[in-house]
């Protein structure tokens, strides 16, 4: 079943970023590989004239993806705001995954600048996206600045340590039963991704550990199976575990040999 | 008159900031434009007069995650 984001309906829940790739062409490959309806971008300083965005942009819009830009890297309510406003300008979308960091080391989100960067953008027509903690009360207030959609994450930007606090993700699970949820930060491997699916997660977001593997667009495809992978066994319903043996074979009709 | 674009000071005469723009040798329809930290919008460039000590961001598209 699709997934619907914003009234966009898309049918991978695979999002991926854009940064750190080797080459633009092995960036094309892996989003054609891992068959990715959105991408991250970012708006940075140019200092080619314009020549270096534009060409980045071409790439972008000749993969046919949304584009989710981002406001990377800023580090207040204000910032975010105004990062946002020229992304809408540059990408023409309201789409925009708000990123206010408030840790240098962690890059964990500043949730209080977050939630008043939500706040505003929201009443200025944006579709707010917004990378956040596994807190259930910072989620709350998101949801009631407008966002529809949360992105919380499992580790910290970039680690690949995978999910850190799953009892966490589970109570946003259960208590935001209808807001698509998005794990976005920290997944290192496919199994990661899988273990989110399987407690009923909506999508993943990644992006270091596809573009930092030895071969980037393999490790896209394993990572769009992983994610299916997962959903598929989410909705199909898992054995739970037991403490005790149970006996998969039938014992009545065994041969008696004494 | 003093700049300063994208972070570096400049000594430079622009009317305006689409002047500004041209001066420097940027084109495309993928920038976008602030001036002490709010929105210039692209068709707001050529009548935002600029004065003495603005602080202006040039930014485009870019890899991110």
């Amino acid at each position: 079943m699709a997934l619907e984001l914003y009234g966009k309906a898309v049918s991978s829940r695979l999002l991926l970023g854009t940064a750190r790739y080797p080459s633009p062409a092995i960036l094309a490959e892996a989003v054609r590989r891992s068959k990715t309806e959105i991408v991250t971008v970012s708006l940075r300083r140019e200092t080619a004239g314009g020549k270096a965005g534009g060409a980045f942009f071409q790439l972008i819009r000749d993969l046919g993806v949304h584009v989710l830009p981002n406001t990377a890297g800023c580090h207040s309510a204000r910032e975010a705001v105004l990062t946002a406003k020229m992304a809408r300008e540059v990408f023409s979308t309201t789409w925009i995954k708000l990123e206010v960091i408030g840790h240098h080391d962690t890059l964990q989100p500043d949730v209080f600048e977050l939630v008043e960067a939500a706040k505003i953008l929201g009443s200025e027509g944006f579709e707010v996206f917004p990378y956040t903690t596994d807190d259930l009360v910072v989620g709350e207030k998101l949801l009631a600045a407008g966002c529809r959609v949360l992105m919380p994450w499992c580790a910290p930007i970039g680690s690949a340590m995978g999910p850190q606090n799953l009892p966490a993700l589970k109570s946003m699970r259960a208590e935001f039963r209808d807001v698509p949820l998005i794990v976005d930060a920290g997944i290192g491997r496919p199994s990661h991704a899988t273990t989110v699916m399987e407690l009923g997660y909506d999508a993943v977001l990644l992006n270091t550990a596809v573009a930092s593997a030895g071969d980037p667009a393999a490790m896209a495809e394993a990572f769009a199976k992983a994610i299916e992978a997962g959903q598929i066994a989410r909705q199909a319903g898992m054995l739970e575990p037991r403490d005790m043996a149970v006996p998969s074979t039938p014992v009545i009709g065994k041969g008696v040999f004494v | 008159m003093k700049l300063t674009v994208n972070g570096e000071a400049l000594e430079l005469d622009a009317g305006n900031l689409a002047d500004l723009l041209a001066k420097l040798d940027y084109e495309g329809d993928w920038l976008a434009t602030a001036v002490n930290g709010e929105l210039v919008h692209r068709e707001e460039r050529s009548t935002h007069h600029l004065k003495e000590g603005d602080r202006i961001e040039i930014l485009s598209p870019m890899q991110g995650g």
